[in-house]
């Protein structure tokens, strides 16, 4: 049942939002729905945590033999706790940002939720398939119609790349339901035995769908245009949650529907996610539109989870897990400090800030400390997941480059520390400027949510026991499908 | 309380609570109060460590795990503490010193606002809790937590006026610093874990046995590129002369007490792995003396009171390199023990002047301050012959120690190690005769100002001059009196299995005392040579030239990394952002341009309202779902 009222109560209220003319109700309706999305998912993790109230499983299109399948297992519970838990918080963080036609602003961004927790839930090829498109069409509104000036030419690129691997994915599905024998199942995709070649071709086909919504380097040039064009609140949707449907794509669709395969393949993309690394946090370093500098931050922190996915290990996919957890939060911590600045000074560029530590100590201080997550401090959330996956890289079996990723890969995390602190000191350091001079600090709305970010960064990184134990028998399952220790 | 060794916990906690306390209520705290809070709870720390180190004296040691911090597979990394000799040792440094200098920045950060003064004693409580984390850990992830902790509170604290971008600058500079060194530390914790499972201390080191000597070699040097950053050894030291852009008494905390010794502390806890790797101990000795020297000869040069005492402590630090180099891993820790008590005594007292000069720190510009400052100028005076190496001072024993070490294991590693001991004299005594001697230099309004410090400054002075006086007894050497090496008796047990994989290279006694007495023969010579040189120092407008402007420009290696790294890394990204532009993302624009074109010519037959696609999308959703689930049913 929990799976349903995750998808339904998103969908329902976004729908309705749409007959709702007044901004500021549809907002305290949507922000009360996606309360309740969350206490349903606690609740799921918690009281219903039994096989009955996670599961649902009933037959959709007969003609295609495919059903409405919903499961959540350690890995779903997981990226549903991140969605629900992130919507309200976007929400409410960016509550004072006006929009025009705000009820059908919220409405999509509720018609997005319901689409990404279908996505983390389906586990029936054709199902995944359409919640896959059911999020992003909503998104693919939301940018070009309340987003920047360059809104419609970012729009289109975005939806070109987007829809062009939903496109392949699409038919690597339909590949598969006939190997499978005319079934759409997860769980016969898994059981299958494919020819090589034909796991090649399969393989191509949906790595290009998930290589370009995480992004892969150099599937990326959409991300930092739509980072940038994007209104902040649909940026926190795509960097926090939805590229995160990439890497679950990955580990879901992708590594035990076709072990053989991204095995073989794996020192290529192994590859590939070191260059993008690298050249992402390079670029990070010369930027000056602050939603640029995070856009590009997390391509590199992205790629990491890429890098750890194809040198796969135990130690490596757990870390994979706990970062896309934590990559959301922090990403998110990133996006409000980036929207209050825009919000209140009508600026995003560096050269013109400063000084913000005299006029808003506050949110300074919290800036910081979601700095140093982005940077992987120990006794961070990131830390724990950087390490285990710069660990399982290291000592993959998998490959016989490990080492040379990994070490080619910690270069980032020196550089990570070289971007982030020049922004820090930039914005919030040295002497005010004539934007800063009256600057205020934060409203208790921004800082409610910044303090509850934080909680949790520090608690995670502190003990990261609870997340990781969830998804320790799926990277298992991963790892056996692989045939890797 | 059975066993205070089971509560060594409350050490860290204690800074921990100070931190959190100050750094929440910072708005809310009176600045005795925030003085109070951050000093005490040193000091609380201060007595449980002095209960353990009673305790490990006694003969027991112990692992306390708290819970285990990260698990994956067979591996399980615990969040546990070791208490033995070595880090008992290191606790009392810490805490003891690091109290002195919390008591001494209650007086020193006065003219700081409340909230200000509040935020100082946060980071500086975290900066211990940092500290105590590192060399309390079981592990080396436990001890990397302290590690990069240490890191981030040195950025914190040199950039505590953050206002001025300069200062910003210096701590980020010591954080990126950090952090390569860092990354060097982390790749030998990965190596570790692939090779054995485990990074527990115990573990490792009792199973050393299966690694290779290519292994080890290459373990010992990541983790020594580690040590670079944190105790600023070529080719990452630049950092700290630059971290003077904080206040005077967190460079006392970081040059002293904390952070520095981190590099020393790792090496001396992994002593047998660099036992077992010669090479890698050649290039610890090899990168030790020769930052002693380089970092000797640029404080020969300097006029800024504190940039003097940054380079003689990157210079110190090179020294226990190089004895962690030939194996004198008691003699390191010795010097890491003296060192802390004179350097701190040596930055508090500068401390004192640049509080006395009202933010004066050019030594040109001060003379004759022994007349206003006495106690200060003795404290001080105690210092410089304290690090200067003269009998019976603490420097003398740890100094020679490592000296006789060296000559054992390299005559020339002595040489090299006797000429920067001579120059450490010079450039300390050049210093303190600028400063003390001759006639005060500064401007009317100065002089009229000058004073002594208050008590709460000059008690620590004294504190610390007494320890920089007498600490060097407990490692009295054999030669002079037979069993009188208590530190060496205290620490066997750590150096143990060192010890006996090391063939011991005696040098005979006659040997010693005279390299011993010579050598400060010829370091009392240079001491009066500078005394004389430099107490009638007149102020010039002559600029340096030759060798001595190479020497006040630092050799120009700030000059040549900017050149050779910082700028072609921003070029680099600049480059790589124009290709992205012009190159991938043109591709794809050519694409999308081609498809804006079609859509341009198909969009009359679509109505342009977001609404109305959006309706027609909601609505089919809907209908498939009810149709096809709950119909069937």
């Amino acid at each position: 049942m929990v799976p349903v009222l995750l998808i339904l109560i998103p969908l329902l209220t976004g729908v309705a939002l749409f007959a709702i003319r007044q901004e500021a109700t549809a907002k305290s309706i949507a922000f009360l729905s996606t309360l309740v999305s969350l206490a349903i998912m606690l609740a799921g993790m918690s009281v219903w945590n039994d096989a009955a109230h996670l599961s649902f499983n009933q037959p959709w299109i007969g003609a295609l033999n495919s059903r409405f399948h919903l499961e959540l297992d350690g890995m779903s519970q997981l990226l549903c706790l991140l969605t629900s838990f992130s919507f309200p918080l976007i929400i409410y963080s960016t509550w004072n940002n006006t929009y025009v036609d705000g009820n059908r602003f919220f409405g999509l961004m509720l018609l997005a939720q319901a689409g990404l927790m279908g996505v983390f839930m389906a586990m029936d090829g054709m199902l995944f398939y359409f919640f896959w498109e059911l999020a992003l069409i909503p998104l693919y509104f939301l940018c070009s119609r309340w987003g920047g000036e360059k809104r419609i030419q970012v729009t289109i690129k975005f939806f070109i790349y987007t829809f062009l691997g939903s496109l392949f994915m699409l038919i690597g599905l339909i590949m598969l339901y006939f190997k499978a024998g005319g079934s759409f199942a997860w769980t016969d995709f898994v059981k299958l035995n494919l020819s090589s070649r034909e796991e090649m071709t399969i393989f191509i086909l949906l790595v290009v769908a998930f290589a370009v919504k995480m992004p892969l380097f150099p599937f990326h040039t959409w991300q930092p245009d739509t980072y940038e064009q994007s209104p902040t609140a649909v940026t926190m949707i795509l960097s926090a949650i939805m590229a995160k449907m990439g890497v679950f794509g990955l580990l879901r669709w992708l590594a035990p529907v076709v072990p053989a395969a991204t095995y073989q393949w794996g020192d290529n993309f192994a590859t590939l996610a070191v260059v993008g690394m690298l050249y992402a946090s390079f670029i990070a370093i010369k930027q000056d539109d602050l939603k640029r500098l995070v856009a590009w931050s997390s391509i590199a922190h992205i790629g990491l989870m890429i890098l750890a996915l194809f040198a796969p290990s135990y130690s490596g996919l757990q870390g994979i897990m706990i970062q896309m957890f934590n990559h959301g939060i922090n990403i998110l911590g990133m996006w409000i400090v980036v929207n209050v600045i825009e919000q209140q000074f009508g600026t995003r560029k560096i050269s013109e800030l400063g000084g913000l530590a005299q006029k808003a100590p506050v949110l300074t201080i919290m800036l910081v400390i979601v700095a140093l997550a982005n940077i992987a401090m120990p006794l961070t959330n990131a830390f724990i997941g950087e390490f285990m996956m710069f660990n399982g890289i290291w000592g993959s079996t998998a490959t016989k480059f490990g080492m040379v990723y990994a070490i080619a890969g910690i270069i980032t995390i020196i550089l990570s520390a070289v971007y982030t602190l020049r922004m820090v000191q930039n914005v919030f350091y040295g002497p005010t400027t004539t934007r800063t001079e009256n600057a205020v600090d934060i409203r208790f709305n921004v800082q409610l949510a910044l303090a509850i970010l934080i909680v949790g960064i520090i608690l995670i990184g502190i003990y990261p026991k609870p997340i990781l134990s969830m998804t320790s028998e799926i990277s298992q399952q991963i790892l056996d499908r692989m045939n890797l220790k | 309380m059975n066993n205070i060794i089971d509560y060594v916990w409350l050490v860290p906690l204690f800074p921990l609570v100070g931190f959190l306390l100050n750094g929440l209520l910072r708005n809310h705290v009176s600045k005795s109060l925030s003085g109070i809070i951050g000093s005490g709870t040193i000091l609380a720390s201060f007595v449980v460590s002095i209960l353990i180190f009673m305790q490990v004296k006694a003969g027991s040691t112990g692992v306390v795990t708290l819970f285990n911090f990260i698990e994956f597979g067979k591996t399980v990394i615990p969040f546990a503490f070791q208490v033995d000799q070595l880090s008992s040792l290191f606790l009392l440094i810490i805490t003891g010193i690091g109290f002195l200098i919390h008591l001494y920045s209650t007086a020193y950060m006065h003219e700081e606002s409340d909230m200000h003064f509040a935020r100082y004693f946060a980071y500086l409580n975290l900066f211990v809790f940092s500290m105590l984390l590192l060399v309390l850990g079981s592990n080396y992830v436990i001890m990397f937590i302290g590690w990069e902790g240490v890191g981030l509170c040195s950025y914190l604290l040199i950039g505590y006026w953050f206002k001025n971008i300069e200062y910003t600058s210096a701590a980020k500079k010591a954080f990126v610093m950090n952090r390569i060194g860092d990354a060097g530390f982390l790749l030998a914790v990965f190596y570790l874990l692939s090779k054995l499972g485990t990074v527990t201390y115990i573990d490792v080191f009792s199973k050393v046995d299966s690694l290779s000597g290519q292994d080890l070699t290459i373990i010992t040097l990541l983790l020594f590129v580690g040590a670079t950053g944190k105790s600023a050894q070529i080719p990452l030291y630049t950092w700290l002369p630059d971290a003077m852009a904080g206040p005077t008494p967190v460079s006392a905390l970081i040059h002293a007490a904390t952070m520095v010794t981190a590099g020393i502390y790792m090496i001396a806890r992994s002593n047998i792995l660099y036992t077992l790797s010669p090479v890698t101990q050649t290039v610890v000795a090899v990168v030790g003396i020769a930052t002693a020297l380089l970092a000797a000869s640029i404080a020969l040069k300097q006029n800024d009171i504190k940039k003097v005492l940054a380079y003689s402590t990157v210079s110190q630090l090179g020294y226990m390199f190089l004895a962690l180099g030939v194996g004198a891993y008691t003699g390191a820790v010795f010097h890491v023990m003296t060192h802390a008590f004179f350097k701190a005594l040596l930055f508090l007292g500068a401390g004192s002047v640049i509080h006395g000069m009202h933010h004066e720190q050019d030594i040109r510009n001060m003379g004759g301050l022994k007349k206003y400052m006495p106690t200060t100028h003795i404290t001080f005076l105690i210092g410089c012959l304290a690090i200067a190496g003269i009998i019976p001072f603490s420097g003398f024993f740890s100094k020679d120690e490592i000296l006789a070490a060296a000559f054992a294991n390299n005559p020339l590693y002595y040489v090299l190690g006797a000429i920067g001991a001579l120059m450490t004299a010079f450039y300390m005594f050049r210093l303190y005769s600028m400063t003390f001697q001759g006639k005060f230099r500064g401007t009317q309004e100065q002089e009229h100002h000058l004073h002594e410090s208050p008590a709460a400054m000059t008690i620590p002075l004294v504190v610390l001059a007494i320890f920089s006086f007498g600490g060097g007894l407990v490692g009295i050497p054999e030669v002079l009196m037979h069993g009188g090496h208590a530190l060496n008796d205290f620490l066997a047990p750590v150096f143990a299995a060192s010890t006996s994989k090391m063939t011991p290279h005696a040098i005979d006694h006659s040997t010693e005392l005279i390299l011993m007495f010579g050598l400060m023969a010829v370091i009392l010579l240079v001491i009066i040579l500078a005394w004389k040189k430099f107490s009638g120092y007149q102020k010039t407008a002559s600029e340096e030239t030759g060798l001595g402007k190479v020497l006040q420009n630092k050799w120009y290696v700030d000059e040549l990394y900017d050149a050779v790294i910082t700028r072609p890394v921003n070029a680099f990204g600049k480059g790589l952002e124009k290709l992205d532009r012009f190159g991938i993302d043109w591709i794809v624009n050519g694409v999308g341009r081609s498809v804006q074109y079609a859509s341009r010519q198909l969009r009359l037959l679509q109505s342009g309202q977001v609404g109305s696609y959006v309706l027609l999308m909601v609505l089919g959703i809907i209908l498939l779902f009810v149709l096809q689930v709950f119909l069937k049913k």
